[in-house]
C-alpha cells in the first residue's frame, strides 16, 4: 500500500511536470485573409499561438464568454497593444506587428496565456 | 424630426457561410418595423442597420431566422457595460448564497450528530443525500471552477481554477468514498469533507464577487472621464438653433454654450467671452477667460457668458476622446517591476499543485494516524490556500488606480514604465521658456545707440524678426504693433541657430542676435555691453541689432515667470529632486532666473540640438533624469530622458515623444505627476510584498510545517476563507490610492 501511494505520488509529479510545462501543444492558427477569432472561455485562449507576417496588418476578433473578470483585458507584452474585452462582444483589435520575434498576450492576472509569433 | 432617433448600428453575425445566407439575413432584419436600411456584408461578417429600432430587436429577428447576431463593440455603451457586470456580480452573489446555506446546514447536521452512524444503512442513506446535495454545490455554484479547469487542462495549462476544483473535488470523491464503503477506512479516518467542499466553492464565489465590485471602483477614473462627455449639442442649421446628439456634430458647425452647460466638443471661440472650467481635464483649478479665438475643449464647464464656437475637432479626435483612450491604454500596461510577479504566476499552479503531491506524500510517510485524513487535510488546505490571482494583481491594478488618479490631476501618463520611473528620479531638468516662464516673452527695454531711435530701433529689428518663427520673435512684432510701426519688407533672411539673423534690405546688412553673433562680425559693441549685463541680471534677454557693421541699440525681453513655477519647484526640491534649469540664455539672464525660483543648478546658452547631450551627460553621472519642456522643440530631449514630461500643451494630447503629459501649464504638475508616482510604486511593492509573502507563508502553513512544532494544521475552510480575502485585499489596497492627495 505504502509502495503504492509513493508510486502514485512520484508519477503525479512527474506527470504535471510532462504536462504542463514540457509537453507543450498548444492551439495554433495562422492568420489568414481578414480576421482570426479568438474564443476566450474557461481560462484558456482558443487558439492559444497566433502566426503572423512581420509588417502586416493583423486583426484578431477576441470573443470573450467567461464573465469572470479576470478574463476582461487582453494585453501584450513587447507591442503597445491592449483591449478591453466586452462580454459576448466580438472585438476586434487590429494592429501591424512591425517586428519579427515571439509575443505574449496574457490576461492582466497572467492566467490566460497565449503567444503571438511573427515572422 | 424623426431623423433625430435614427441611427446606424452594426452587429457581427456569426454562421454566415454562403451568399444566400446574407439575403436571408437581409429580409429578416428588414422586416422589423422601423428599419429603413440593411447591409449585410459577408467578407467581414457584419451587419449593418440604419433606422429608429432596438439593437434586442434586430438580434432577436437574426436569431429567428436561424443565425446569431451581436452588437459590434462600437454601439455598445458602457451602461450595456456596468450591466452585464451587474448581472455577474448578482449571480456570484447567488451562488455565494446558495453554496454558503447547503454548507451551512450540513457543517450543522454533522456537528450536531443528529444523522446515524455512517456504516448503518440508514446513516450511509443520510450521507448520500448529502453527498449528492454537495455535487449540486460543485456543478452549479462550483460548475465555471471544474469547466474552466477541464478546458485549460486539455490546453496544457492551469489556473485558479485547476486548484480549487481539485481541492473541493478530492474532498467530495474521498468523503462519497468513505460513504458508500465506510469500512474500507480505518474509523479514525472515518470523516466526510462535504461541508468544507461547499463552503469553500462559497468563499471562492464571496470572494470573487468582492473583488469585482472593488475592481470596478478602480476604473472609475475612466468613467469620470466619459461621464464628462455630453450627449447633445447645440448647434446653429439654417439659421437657427437646434439640439442634436453630440455623434451628429459636423466638423465646422457652430455651436451655442450658455452658461453651466458642457462644451460639447473641441473649438475656437467664434462670438462672445467666457470663463471656462476645465479642472476636469486638465486639473488647473481656475476657470480660464477665453476670448475670440481662443480654443475651448469639449468636456469642460462653461461658467459665466453663452458664447458661440466653431467645431474644429469632433469625435474621437476631441481633446477628451484622446485622453480617454491614452489613459485606458496606460491602464494596461505593466511596468517593469510586474515582471518577476508575471513570471511566478506563469509557473505559479503547476508548482502549487507538486507541492500538494509531496504534501501528501509527506504525511503519508511521516505523519501520525489516522494518515489519510492528515493527508486529505493539508493536501486539500495547500491547493485551496494558494492564490495566483493576488500576485497576478499585485501590479497591474495599483497601475489602473494609479494612471487614473493622475488623469485626475491633469497627468496623462502614457506607459506604466512612466509611472516607476517617475517614481524613482533624482534630477527633473526644466526647459525656460515656457516651462518655467510662461514662455509668452515681452519687450522691456529698447537702447537705441546714439543718433538712433526707439522707434527705428525696433522698425529695423521687427521687420526682421517678422519672418522669424522663434518665440522672442514674435515679442519685438508684437512691440511693433502695439506702436503701429510700419515695418520694411525683407529682400533675404537667415537664421544663424542658438545666435540670431541675418538679414538684409535696400542692400543694408542687418545682424540681430546675441553678442557672440556680434563679436564673431567684429561689431564693437562699445557701452551696449553693461547696459546688456545689467540686463541680464534683471533676467531680461537682451537682443543686439547692428546695421551695416554699426551697433544699432539693443532689446531687452523678458519673459514672465509663472507664479507658482518658485513653490512647485520647492515641492520637487523637497521630495529629494535635484531640479536644474535649462536654457538658451545668457548665463548672466539665466542666473537671475535661476535664482528667483530656486532651482539647484542651471545650464545655459545650450543650443537647441544639443540639449538631449546635457540629458545623457547628466544620466552618465548616474542620475535618473526626466526633462520637462513643450513636446516640439525639446522632442530629442524629451525622447532621451528617464522620462519626458511634455508641458501645458493644451489641447494636444498625444505628444509621441513625452512619456507624460501635463494639460496644464503648471509645474505643479510634475510634482504632482512624481508624488502620484512614488505613492503607486510604493502601492505596488506593499502588494508584491502581501502577495509573495501571503503565499510563502500560507503554503507551508497549509501543508502542515507548523503541525510538528505546534500540532496547528489548517483547515481546509479557513485555506478556502483566506485565499478569497487574499486577492480582494490586494484590490482594496491599490483602492487606497484613489484616496491620495500629491
Amino acid at each position: 500500500m505504502g509502495i503504492i501511494i509513493n508510486l502514485i505520488g512520484v508519477f503525479l509529479i512527474v506527470f504535471i511536470i510532462w504536462w504542463f510545462w514540457i509537453y507543450k501543444k498548444q492551439s495554433e492558427a495562422q492568420v489568414q485573409g481578414s480576421a482570426l477569432d479568438i474564443i476566450v472561455d474557461s481560462g484558456v485562449y482558443e487558439p492559444s499561438v497566433v502566426h503572423t507576417k512581420a509588417g502586416e496588418e493583423v486583426t484578431l476578433r477576441f470573443i470573450r464568454k467567461d464573465s469572470n473578470p479576470c478574463s476582461e483585458k487582453v494585453l501584450f507584452s513587447g507591442i503597445d497593444v491592449s483591449a478591453d474585452l466586452p462580454i459576448n462582444i466580438p472585438y476586434e483589435l487590429t494592429f501591424t506587428p512591425e517586428e519579427k520575434g515571439e509575443f505574449e498576450f496574457a490576461c492582466q492576472m497572467g492566467m490566460y496565456r497565449g503567444k503571438l509569433i511573427v515572422e | 424630426m424623426n431623423n433625430k432617433s435614427k441611427t446606424t448600428k452594426r452587429f457581427y453575425v456569426s454562421d454566415i457561410s454562403c451568399a444566400s445566407c446574407v439575403t436571408t439575413i437581409e429580409t429578416a432584419l428588414k422586416s422589423v418595423s422601423g428599419v429603413d436600411e440593411v447591409q449585410v456584408n459577408f467578407a467581414d461578417r457584419t451587419a449593418s442597420v440604419t433606422g429608429d429600432v432596438s439593437s434586442d430587436k434586430l438580434i432577436k429577428a437574426v436569431g429567428e431566422s436561424g443565425y446569431t447576431a451581436s452588437l459590434a463593440e462600437d454601439e455598445s455603451s458602457s451602461s450595456e457595460r456596468q450591466n452585464q457586470d451587474l448581472v455577474h456580480y448578482r449571480d456570484l452573489l447567488k451562488k455565494t448564497i446558495i453554496a454558503g446555506v447547503i454548507g451551512v446546514l450540513i457543517l450543522a447536521v454533522t456537528m450536531l450528530g443528529v444523522l446515524p452512524d455512517i456504516t448503518t444503512p440508514s446513516g450511509q442513506i443520510a450521507y448520500g443525500v448529502i453527498s449528492l446535495l454537495t455535487l449540486f454545490v460543485l456543478s452549479y455554484p462550483g460548475g465555471r471552477f471544474f469547466a474552466g479547469a477541464l478546458k485549460s487542462f486539455k490546453n496544457h495549462s492551469a489556473n485558479m481554477d485547476t486548484l480549487i476544483s481539485i481541492g473541493t473535488g478530492v474532498a467530495w470523491v474521498y468523503s462519497t468514498f468513505v460513504v458508500i464503503s465506510p469500512d474500507s477506512v480505518s474509523e479514525v479516518a472515518r470523516h466526510v469533507y462535504f461541508d468544507t467542499a461547499a463552503i469553500i466553492i462559497a468563499f471562492i464565489n464571496l470572494g470573487s464577487a468582492l473583488e469585482m465590485r472593488a475592481r470596478g471602483k478602480t476604473s472609475e477614473a475612466i468613467k469620470r472621464l466619459i461621464g464628462l462627455q455630453p450627449k447633445t449639442a447645440r448647434v446653429l442649421r439654417e439659421g437657427a438653433e437646434v439640439d442634436i446628439p453630440i455623434e451628429q456634430v459636423l466638423m465646422g458647425d457652430i455651436v451655442r454654450v450658455r452658461p453651466g452647460e458642457k462644451i460639447p466638443v473641441d473649438g475656437e471661440i467664434a462670438e462672445g467671452t467666457s470663463h471656462v472650467d476645465e479642472s476636469m481635464l486638465t486639473g488647473e483649478p481656475v476657470p480660464v477667460s477665453k476670448k475670440l479665438g481662443d480654443e475651448v475643449v469639449g468636456g469642460s464647464v462653461n461658467k459665466s457668458g453663452s458664447f458661440l464656437f466653431k467645431a474644429n475637432r469632433i469625435g474621437k479626435d476631441t481633446a477628451l476622446s484622446q485622453i480617454i483612450d491614452m489613459v485606458r491604454k496606460a491602464q494596461n500596461t505593466k511596468p517593469e517591476i510586474g515582471r518577476l510577479a508575471d513570471k511566478v504566476s506563469s509557473i505559479f499552479v503547476p508548482t502549487v499543485l507538486i507541492i500538494a503531491t509531496l504534501t501528501m506524500m509527506a504525511w503519508f510517510n511521516f505523519g501520525p494516524d489516522p494518515k489519510l485524513t492528515y493527508m486529505l487535510v493539508a493536501t486539500v488546505a495547500v491547493l485551496i490556500i494558494a492564490c495566483p490571482c493576488a500576485l497576478g494583481l499585485a501590479t497591474p491594478i495599483s497601475v489602473m488606480v494609479g494612471v487614473g488618479k493622475a488623469a485626475e490631476y491633469g497627468v496623462l501618463i502614457r506607459k506604466g514604465d512612466a509611472l516607476q520611473k517617475a517614481g524613482q528620479l533624482t534630477t527633473v531638468v526644466l526647459d525656460k521658456t515656457g516651462t518655467i516662464t510662461e514662455g509668452r516673452p515681452v519687450v522691456t527695454a529698447l537702447e537705441p545707440k546714439d543718433g538712433s531711435s526707439e522707434e527705428e530701433l525696433l522698425k529695423i529689428a521687427a521687420s526682421v524678426e517678422k519672418n522669424s518663427e522663434h518665440p522672442l520673435a514674435e515679442a519685438v512684432v508684437e512691440a511693433s504693433k502695439e506702436r503701429s510701426l510700419e515695418l520694411i519688407s525683407i529682400e533675404s533672411f537667415e537664421a544663424i541657430s542658438g545666435h540670431g539673423v541675418r538679414a538684409s534690405y535696400q542692400n543694408k546688412l542687418v545682424l540681430l542676435g546675441n553678442s557672440k553673433l556680434m563679436n564673431d562680425n567684429g561689431i564693437n559693441l562699445g557701452a551696449l555691453t553693461r547696459r546688456s549685463e545689467e540686463l541680464s541680471k534683471l533676467g531680461q534677454t537682451v537682443i543686439f541689432v547692428a546695421l551695416d557693421g554699426q551697433p544699432l541699440g539693443l532689446l531687452g525681453i523678458s519673459d514672465p515667470i509663472k507664479t507658482d513655477s518658485k513653490e512647485a519647484i520647492q515641492r520637487l526640491q523637497e521630495s529629494g529632486i535635484r531640479v536644474v534649469m535649462l536654457t538658451g540664455d545668457n548665463r548672466a539672464t539665466a542666473g537671475t532666473v535661476a535664482s528667483l525660483v530656486g532651482v539647484d543648478d542651471f545650464i545655459a546658452e545650450v543650443l537647441p540640438q544639443d540639449k538631449a547631450n546635457e540629458i545623457i551627460k547628466l544620466q552618465e553621472q548616474g542620475e535618473k533624469v526626466a526633462m520637462v519642456g513643450d513636446g516640439i522643440n525639446d522632442a530629442p530631449a524629451l525622447a532621451g530622458a528617464d522620462v519626458g514630461f511634455a508641458i501645458g500643451t493644451g489641447t494636444d494630447v498625444a505628444i509621441e515623444s513625452a512619456d507624460i503629459t501635463l494639460m496644464r501649464g503648471s509645474l505643479h504638475g510634475v510634482a504632482d505627476a512624481v508624488a502620484i508616482s512614488k505613492a503607486t510604486l510604493r502601492n505596488i511593492k506593499e502588494n508584491l510584498i502581501g502577495a509573495f509573502g501571503y503565499n510563502t507563508l500560507a503554503i507551508p502553513i497549509a501543508a502542515g510545517i507548523l503541525y510538528p512544532f505546534i500540532g496547528i494544521l489548517l483547515s481546509p475552510i479557513i485555506a478556502g476563507a483566506a485565499m478569497a480575502l487574499s486577492s480582494v485585499t490586494v484590490v482594496t489596497n491599490a483602492n487606497r490610492l484613489r484616496w491620495f492627495k500629491p
